[in-house]
């Protein structure tokens, strides 16, 4: 590492942060600034932001151990999801209300995902440099397996299951009545009619990024970190590589089904059957859009990125429909998502495989 | 060589045919449907479906993969669909007016993937895949905002009644099977649609010739190495953008072939699934990411089609809920292509640790891959 001089330093932070970011970037403070002018409110606005920012955080935090151990962008992460499912409706079935309820959905999603996650992670082990690709597949067929799962597994609490069959969970079902925004509402700060600052949600997203931080930086964390920047090194220092891989995996996959949990709490509904195929690209797309690499990211990577990404979801339909008088928000989305992973993949990956 | 070995290769090699023959004979009694009309399905889904499956060829043969990006080559027969049936050109004719219409566009959203996957070399597939979202989006964004608005359009039946954008389901009446229909051969009790099986003829016999001639063969050099290929003389970044160029091109043809069977078109999600129903037969048919070949096209939509014909129904008989075998169904389209994918790159890193294992001479830093 060399000293710059100062119009360097912008040059490599430009060239290091991306245009495609810096577009996005300005794109949404421009939205911010023109949200009044069209009669948008603005407190209401961020209120929406920050809702919407808590409830994806941890689904992209989910992201960040397999990038830093080399397994890539968890294309995989409905795997998590479907655990983060199972969870909720056994939390569900079991009459689990408040704290208990959403406490008892993670932890009875706990179980599920080291289990898939431990599989999974075997798998990606077998087919080092085409994880991407697989791991889609492997979530695609994964969803699909449970969808017959969520036919007939013996599901029985009448809220859950189709009123006329009595069997067969619904494709949406209410967390109302027993964990519905048990999160947003805690210690929330009201302010005017619009504004409400969700603290427990924040506060709970900030505390698995904090634990994610402190696990990168312990032992563990270090050595999967070495596997995915340079993995003969990793070798040589004696570190199995493979474990390290499956740890990522594990982590990722558990960190997927407690931010599913914590989407519904928010959200209000548990969302079955094809339902998790459509979370996962919009996560990944807000990690690269923070600055992550496919593989390079910390938890800077993971707030900027659902920040940015969540704030352009909320502030685009409002604001340009109000200018268009069109509901542009949906092609503007998949342009923005996918456009984003697409540059992340074309790009020359500074550290070499 | 012992049997033993030769039997583990060969279920191995054959995997995922032997699993789909034997669930597919399995449900075809639960699902209790004749075997006449099984055949005659098969025989429409063969016309239907095989040329966008050809479609796939090329670009294994250049070692880029399955090229999940057939979809834009797809969406561009679509957009030429839309202008057939807005001119109101009826009949055979409006599928080639169809084709003149999707094949420019076809050609650019070619090079456009071709110079894409050059920059993601080693990840084609995923990128090809985020593409056509991508791209996706594009179309849906010239379908439902420019057309009848930027773009003049002539027939209003087609518009949405906001007076611009393209309606969600537009009745393709005018060119409905106009292909299939030129010339349909009866025997016994099944319909054959003679001249959709010629055109597809044809393009098998074009595919047999491409591989012989010079460019064909560079293809095939560049999916071997593209170093040595490079170091031969052969520009490799050209000749996989023209490999995924013609592969965009035929999958435009091929989307225009299935539509006009189809009948309709749902503007916004006909494409969808089109590479995944493609890169799923051919992994059905035998194929691997790196080796198919024509018979490998044919097995695998019979295949898979009668896979997709018995079993909502065997669904139905067995657990007393089509839906079952409808998700049954998705499932096991891809879990063969996560199978294919897993059992290509199992084999090739096995290969690659042979090797190495080979190479070893005390030194750590293994080169492979």
């Amino acid at each position: 590492m060399q000293w710059r001089l100062p119009v360097n330093n912008i040059k490599t932070f430009i060239q290091d942060f991306g245009w495609p970011r810096i577009i996005i970037f300005l794109f949404l403070v421009s939205l911010f600034i023109l949200a009044p002018v069209v009669g948008v409110r603005l407190d209401a606005s961020i209120s929406d932001v920050m809702n919407r920012f808590g409830q994806y955080a941890i689904l992209v935090l989910a992201l960040v151990p397999m990038i830093q151990s080399g397994a890539g962008l968890n294309f995989g992460l409905a795997l998590g999801i479907v655990a983060g499912l199972l969870g909720s409706t056994l939390s569900l079935q079991l009459e689990l209300r408040s704290f208990l309820g959403f406490f008892g959905a993670i932890g009875l999603a706990t179980p599920f995902a080291v289990l898939f996650g431990y599989f999974y992670g075997k798998l990606l082990n077998k087919v080092k440099g085409e994880e991407m690709t697989i791991a889609m597949y492997v979530g695609f067929s994964f969803v699909m397996l449970m969808c017959i799962m969520w036919l007939i597994l013996p599901y029985n609490n009448p809220t859950m299951v189709w009123g006329y069959a009595g069997k067969g969970l619904r494709t949406t079902i209410t967390v109302e009545g027993y964990w519905l925004k048990i999160l947003n509402n805690f210690l929330a700060i009201k302010i005017g009619e619009f504004f409400v600052f969700p603290t427990g949600l924040l506060l709970f997203v900030a505390l698995c990024a904090f634990l994610m931080w402190v696990f990168l930086k312990t032992k563990t964390g270090t050595a999967m970190t070495a596997v995915g920047s340079n993995p003969d090194f990793a070798r040589a220092s004696g570190i199995s590589a493979d474990r390290m891989r499956l740890i990522s995996v594990v982590i990722s996959t558990f960190l997927g089904a407690v931010g599913i949990i914590v989407y519904q709490q928010s959200f209000g509904f548990i969302q079955l059957y094809t339902a998790p195929n459509p979370m996962v690209f919009p996560a990944v797309a807000a990690i690269l859009i923070g600055g992550a690499s496919i593989n390079k990211a910390n938890i800077i990577n993971v707030i900027v990125g659902t920040f940015l990404f969540q704030g352009l979801l909320t502030m685009t339909p409002s604001v340009i429909n109000s200018i268009l008088q069109t509901d542009m928000s949906e092609v503007i989305r998949m342009i923005v998502s996918n456009g984003m992973i697409l540059y992340a993949l074309t790009r020359k990956t500074k550290v070499s495989k | 060589m012992s049997a033993k070995t030769n039997v583990t290769k060969f279920l191995s090699e054959y995997a995922v045919v032997i699993i789909f023959v034997v669930l597919t004979l399995a449900s075809i009694a639960p699902s209790g449907l004749s075997i006449p009309y099984i055949i005659q399905e098969v025989i429409t889904r063969l016309g239907r479906n095989s040329f966008l499956v050809i479609a796939l060829l090329l670009p294994i043969y250049a070692g880029m993969g399955l090229n999940f990006a057939m979809t834009l080559g797809a969406m561009a027969g679509q957009i030429g669909l839309i202008f057939a049936v807005d001119w109101g050109v009826a009949g055979w004719q409006g599928l080639v007016f169809a084709l003149l219409v999707g094949l420019p566009i076809a050609v650019l959203l070619g090079w456009v993937t071709g110079s894409v996957m050059n920059k993601a070399k080693g990840r084609e597939m995923v990128t090809g895949y985020i593409l056509a979202f991508f791209i996706n989006g594009i179309y849906q964004f010239f379908v439902l905002y420019l057309m009848g608005s930027l773009i003049p359009m002539r027939n209003p039946a087609i518009v949405l009644s906001r007076g611009y954008g393209v309606r969600n389901t537009l009745n393709l009446e005018s060119v409905r099977q106009s292909l299939d229909t030129l010339f349909m051969l009866r025997i016994g009790p099944f319909a054959i649609p003679v001249v959709t099986f010629i055109v597809i003829f044809l393009l098998c016999l074009f595919i047999v010739w491409f591989r012989k001639t010079k460019l064909g063969q560079d293809m095939r050099a560049v999916g071997q190495d593209m170093a040595v290929a490079g170091a031969a003389g052969i520009d490799v970044e050209r000749t996989r953008i023209v490999a995924i160029i013609i592969s965009t091109v035929l999958a435009c043809g091929g989307q225009i072939i299935f539509l006009q069977n189809m009948g309709n078109l749902a503007t916004y999600n006909a494409h969808d699934q089109t590479g995944f129903f493609a890169v799923a037969a051919l992994l059905v048919g035998g194929a691997s990411v790196t080796h198919a070949n024509i018979p490998n096209v044919f097995i695998g939509v019979i295949l898979l089609h009668a896979m997709f014909i018995v079993s909502p129904l065997a669904g139905q008989k067995l657990f007393g809920s089509a839906m079952i075998g409808e998700y049954f169904r998705q499932f096991i389209g891809y879990g063969v292509i996560a199978l294919s994918l897993v059992l290509y790159a199992w084999k090739s890193r096995r290969a690659a640790e042979d090797q190495r294992s080979q190479l070893r001479q005390g030194s750590a830093t293994g080169g492979a891959k």
